[in-house]
C-alpha cells in the first residue's frame, strides 16, 4: 500500500499520428504528470479546440486529501495487524473496498465533468458527442485513441485487497476444517 | 529449302535484331550497377545513417542533409540574413552579423568543420569560415543554429579556416590575401615591401565553445590557402599551404604560377604557446567584433575588441618551417595516423606526400635548402615520403577511409583517384560530374574515419539535371567505397556552392537534438510567459508590444493607438512547449523579415508604419486546424492624432 506514494495510480494515454513520441499523463496520489515533460500543457492546448476545461492539478481537491486518506488506511491496516483479530481484518477490508470504490466513482465523475463540461463557444462542436475518457480501457475520441488503465500505484491496493481477502478466506477454511 | 530451315533463319534473324536492340539501347557507360537504388533507399519514416553538412559557399549558409538518401533537412543562416526565421533581421540576431565594418549581412562560407575530441568528431559544434570579411562561426548542434561569430583582425580572405586541432584547442585562420599589416594607404605596387600575411589561432573554450583570438603569427606576404592540424604524433603542429611565393600583386593567374615549388608551412603551435608565455608576443592594433548568442536570453552580445598578440617568426626560432611542395598547392591533408601530410599541388602532375617523422629528423639535422624571408626551407628530398604518380589533373583535396587508402579529388580531370598509403599506387579512379572541388568521407579528416562513402562536391552540373536557365545547381555525388571499386550511388543538388562538407553518424547528434526552449529558462528581458502579462506600452515614439502566441491566437490581437512614424517593437513569445510547433509573425508592409518563433522562444521585429490605416498581421507557419484564424489588426493613426493605446486580451 505504501507503494501508492511512489508510483502513479492511473495512466491515461492519448495516441495520434502527430504524437509519435507518445502523449498522456499519470495520476498520482497527490499530482498529475505528463508522460513527457510538457504533455499536460499539450493536452490542455489540444482540448481547448473542443472547449474542454484545462487540467490544473493545483485546483483538484482530491490530490490534496488523497495522501491523507491512504495514510489513514495504512495506519489502520498496521493497527489491524497488531490487533490481529479476524473481525478487525474484515472491517479494514470493507473500508478499503469502500475507499477504492469511492475513488473510482470520484474519478468517473471527474472524467464525466471533464468530458461533458464544454465551453459553449468552442471552435469545434460535435452535437451529441462528449469527450469523456474511458474509466478503464480504450475509446476513440475524434483523432485520439484514449487508453485508460490503472498503473502500479493503482494495482497495489488491488493486490492488497485480494491477498487480504484470500488469506482471510483461507484461514476461515482452515478454521472450519 | 525446307520449312524448318526457313523457321531457323527467321528465328536467327529475330535473335540478331533483338540482340541489336538491346545492345544499342543500353547506355555505353553503366555507372550504377544493380543495387545502387537499394543502397540509397531510406524507407519512409526511417532515418538516414549520417548527417551531412555542406557549406553554402556564396549563400553564406550551411545545408543539412541525410546520407545515404541525400534528403535536405534544413538550411542554417550563418553569415547571411535568413528571412525564413528572422535571423539577422530580428533585434536579437542583428548583432550576429556585426563586424568592424558595421553590419555585413553576407559572407562566402567554405569549410564546415566538426569539433573533435581526441581527433574524432564529437558532434558538439560545427565551425565554418567566412572568407570575405574574415570571420569564423560556431553552430550549436543541439539547436542547429548559429551560436557565435568572431571576426579575425589583420586578415584578408579567411580561406584556410576553420581547421582545428585534435581536441578543438584551436581553430585556425589565415590570410588568403596578404595586406599591409597594420592596414594603411600604400601603393599596391609596393606589395613586396609592405604586404604581410597572418596565421591566427582562435582558442575554443572547452565547455562553452566560446572563441577568442589567442594569437597571430606574422608571415611573409604569400597567399595562404588551406590548412589541417596534425594529429597523434604530429599533434602540436598545424600545416598551411601557400602559393604566390612569387609575391605578385597583379595577374596572379600567370604571375603567381611561375615557381616549380611553393610551400606548406609547418607551424609548431605548442612552441608558439611557449613563446607567448615567455612574453615574446607583441600587441598589434586591429579592430574586430565578437558576437555571441545567448540561448537563455535569446539575445546577441556583441563586443568591439581591439588588439591581438602577434609573434614574429624571426624572433621565434623553430616556430615555422617550410616544406617545398610542387606547384601552387591547394589542399593539405593529414592522414589518420598523423604521419603523412598530403599536398594537393593543383598545377602539379603528382601528389606529394610529406612524412612528419622525416620532417622532424630534417629539422634536427638542419637539412635546410636556404630560407624564405628568414624562415627555414627544408630540403624536399629530406621530407618527402612519396609521390603519387598519374594522380589525375589538378589534384586538390584528400580524405582517408581508415583502411589504408586515400581519395584525392582532381578538379581538371573531374575524377576521384583512390591510392594506397605507403605504396603510393593508384588503385581505382571514378569520373565525377563535373569539376570536383572538395570531397568528404564521414570522419575522413579525423583519426578514426567511419568510411563507407565518399561524396564528391562538384562545381559544375551542366546536363546532369533539368535545366534552370543560366544559373545551375551544384551537386554532391555519393559513392560507395566499402568494396575495392568505388561505386556511384546517387547525385543530388545542394544549396549554394558546396566547398567542403562534413558527415557524422546520425546517432551522435540525434540524441542531443533539442526539441523546444523551456519557457522556465527563457530569460529574454522582454519575454511574457503568460497571456495575462501581454501588453502594449508607449515610450515616446517607441511602442513595445509584448505579445504571446499559442494555438491558435495572438494576445493581444487588436491594437490601437499606433501612430505613423512610431517604432513598433513586436516582442513575441511563443508559449507552446510542444515539439515542432513554431508560430510565425508577419505584418503588412514590414520592411524587415517575418519571424519564426520556436516553442518557448522570444523574438523581436521592428516595424515602422508609414501610412494611416488598419494593418493585418498573421501567423505564417501552418500551426493547427485554426491556423487561418490566427490573425489580428493594428490600427495606425496620424502622427499628431490622440488615439490612445488600446489592446485586448482574450478571456
Amino acid at each position: 500500500m505504501s507503494g501508492m506514494y511512489f508510483f502513479p495510480i492511473w495512466s491515461i494515454e492519448l495516441g495520434a499520428p502527430q504524437f509519435p513520441e507518445g502523449l498522456g499523463f499519470y495520476i498520482w496520489l497527490d499530482k498529475m504528470t505528463g508522460f513527457n515533460e510538457n504533455d499536460l500543457n499539450s493536452i490542455n492546448g489540444l482540448n481547448h479546440y473542443i472547449g474542454m476545461q484545462a487540467i490544473e492539478p493545483d485546483s483538484i481537491a482530491e490530490l490534496k486529501y488523497m495522501p491523507y486518506i491512504v495514510a489513514v488506511l495504512i495506519v489502520l491496516g498496521v493497527a489491524a495487524f497488531l490487533i490481529n483479530k479476524k473481525s478487525v481484518y474484515w472491517s479494514w477490508l470493507v473500508l478499503l473496498v469502500i475507499v477504492m470504490l469511492a475513488g473510482l466513482v470520484d474519478f468517473y465523475l471527474w472524467e464525466y465533468n471533464y468530458g461533458h463540461n464544454l465551453d459553449p463557444r468552442a471552435a469545434i462542436k460535435i452535437p451529441g458527442m462528449s469527450f469523456q475518457p474511458p474509466l478503464i480501457g480504450y475509446k476513440q475520441i475524434l483523432n485520439m485513441k484514449a487508453i485508460s488503465l490503472p498503473h502500479i500505484g493503482g494495482i497495489l491496493p488491488g493486490i492488497t485487497l485480494l491477498t487480504t481477502f484470500y488469506l482471510l478466506i483461507k484461514s476461515r477454511k482452515r478454521a472450519n476444517a | 529449302m525446307k520449312k524448318t530451315d526457313l523457321k531457323k533463319i527467321f528465328a536467327g534473324l529475330g535473335f540478331i535484331v533483338l540482340f541489336g536492340i538491346i545492345w544499342l539501347g543500353c547506355p555505353s557507360e553503366d555507372l550504377t550497377k544493380g543495387d545502387a537504388a537499394e543502397k540509397v533507399f531510406v524507407e519512409p519514416g526511417k532515418y538516414d545513417e549520417f548527417y551531412f553538412f555542406t557549406s553554402g559557399g556564396f549563400s553564406g549558409q550551411v545545408g543539412v542533409y541525410g546520407l545515404p538518401s541525400g534528403r535536405h533537412f534544413k538550411t542554417i543562416g550563418v553569415f547571411a540574413q535568413h528571412p525564413e526565421t528572422g535571423y539577422g533581421y530580428s533585434e536579437e540576431t542583428k548583432g550576429m552579423l556585426e563586424t568592424s565594418f558595421g553590419f555585413v549581412p553576407w559572407d562566402d562560407a567554405h569549410h564546415p568543420k566538426l569539433s573533435q575530441t581526441d581527433g574524432v568528431p564529437d558532434g558538439r559544434w560545427l565551425f565554418i569560415n567566412g572568407n570575405n570579411t574574415p570571420r569564423i562561426a560556431r553552430i550549436d548542434l543541439k539547436t542547429f543554429e548559429t551560436a557565435e561569430i568572431i571576426e579575425i583582425p589583420n586578415a584578408g580572405g579567411n580561406h584556410a579556416s576553420p581547421f582545428l586541432t585534435e581536441n578543438t584547442e584551436y581553430v585556425v585562420s589565415s590570410t588568403r590575401f596578404s595586406l599591409p599589416i597594420p592596414q594603411r594607404d600604400v601603393p599596391i605596387s609596393t606589395y613586396k615591401e609592405n604586404f604581410k600575411g597572418t596565421i591566427s589561432f582562435i582558442k575554443v573554450e572547452p565547455k562553452s565553445g566560446e572563441m577568442s583570438v589567442a594569437f597571430q603569427i606574422l608571415v611573409p606576404g604569400f597567399d595562404y590557402d588551406l590548412a589541417h592540424a596534425g594529429k597523434g604524433p604530429s599533434h602540436g603542429w598545424a600545416f598551411f599551404t601557400c602559393y604566390n611565393t612569387e609575391q605578385a600583386n597583379s595577374m596572379k593567374e600567370v604571375n603567381a604560377s611561375q615557381k616549380d615549388k611553393d610551400f606548406i608551412a609547418a607551424v609548431n603551435w605548442k612552441l608558439a604557446e611557449k613563446y607567448l608565455a615567455e612574453g615574446k608576443g607583441k600587441t598589434l592594433n586591429g579592430n574586430y567584433v565578437h558576437n555571441v548568442f545567448d540561448e537563455h536570453t535569446h539575445n546577441t552580445v556583441s563586443k568591439q575588441l581591439n588588439g591581438v598578440k602577434v609573434l614574429d617568426p624571426l624572433e621565434c626560432p623553430g616556430l615555422i618551417y617550410y616544406l617545398p611542395t610542387p606547384k601552387s598547392p591547394h589542399g593539405v591533408d593529414v592522414d589518420p595516423s598523423g604521419e603523412y601530410i598530403v599536398g594537393g599541388g593543383k598545377l602539379a602532375a603528382v601528389i606529394p606526400v610529406h612524412s612528419f617523422s622525416k620532417m622532424m629528423k630534417a629539422i634536427e639535422s638542419k637539412a635546410f635548402d636556404g630560407d624564405a624571408y628568414g624562415i627555414p626551407v627544408l630540403k624536399y628530398d629530406a621530407v618527402i615520403a612519396g609521390e603519387v604518380q598519374n594522380a589525375g589533373l589538378g589534384p586538390l583535396h584528400t580524405e582517408f577511409d581508415g583502411e589504408g587508402y586515400a581519395y584525392t579529388s582532381a578538379f581538371v580531370s573531374s575524377e576521384i583517384v583512390k591510392w594506397k598509403i605507403g605504396t603510393w599506387e593508384v588503385v581505382d579512379r571514378v569520373p565525377t560530374y563535373y569539376s570536383i572541388g572538395h570531397l568528404t568521407i564521414p570522419g575522413g579528416d579525423s583519426k578514426k574515419p567511419w568510411g563507407k562513402y565518399v561524396i564528391a562536391l562538384n562545381k559544375i552540373t551542366k546536363d546532369r539535371y533539368l535545366p534552370t536557365g543560366p544559373e545551375l545547381t551544384q551537386s554532391a555525388q555519393l559513392f560507395d567505397i566499402s568494396g575495392d571499386k568505388m561505386q556511384l550511388l546517387l547525385d543530388f543538388p545542394t544549396v549554394g556552392e558546396p566547398h567542403y562538407a562534413q558527415a557524422i553518424p546520425a546517432e551522435i547528434l540525434m540524441k542531443n537534438s533539442q526539441k523546444i526552449f523551456r519557457l522556465d529558462d527563457n530569460k529574454h528581458p522582454q519575454a511574457v510567459k503568460s497571456e495575462k502579462q501581454a501588453r502594449v506600452e508607449r515610450k515616446g515614439s517607441d511602442v513595445h508590444v509584448y505579445m504571446t502566441t499559442i494555438r491558435t491566437h495572438f494576445a493581444p490581437d487588436n491594437i490601437e493607438g499606433i501612430k505613423v512614424g512610431d517604432k513598433v517593437y513586436f516582442h513575441i513569445t511563443n508559449l507552446e512547449q510542444d515539439w515542432d510547433i513554431p508560430h510565425g509573425f508577419a505584418i503588412k508592409g514590414l520592411n524587415n523579415s517575418e519571424l519564426l518563433i520556436m516553442p518557448g522562444q522570444t523574438k523581436t521585429i521592428l516595424w515602422t508604419p508609414k501610412f494611416e490605416g488598419v494593418y493585418p498581421f498573421y501567423c505564417t507557419d501552418f500551426c493547427s486546424a485554426l491556423h487561418q484564424e490566427m490573425q489580428g489588426y493594428v490600427r495606425v493613426s496620424a502622427a499628431n492624432s490622440s488615439t490612445p493605446i488600446l489592446y485586448n486580451i482574450q478571456k
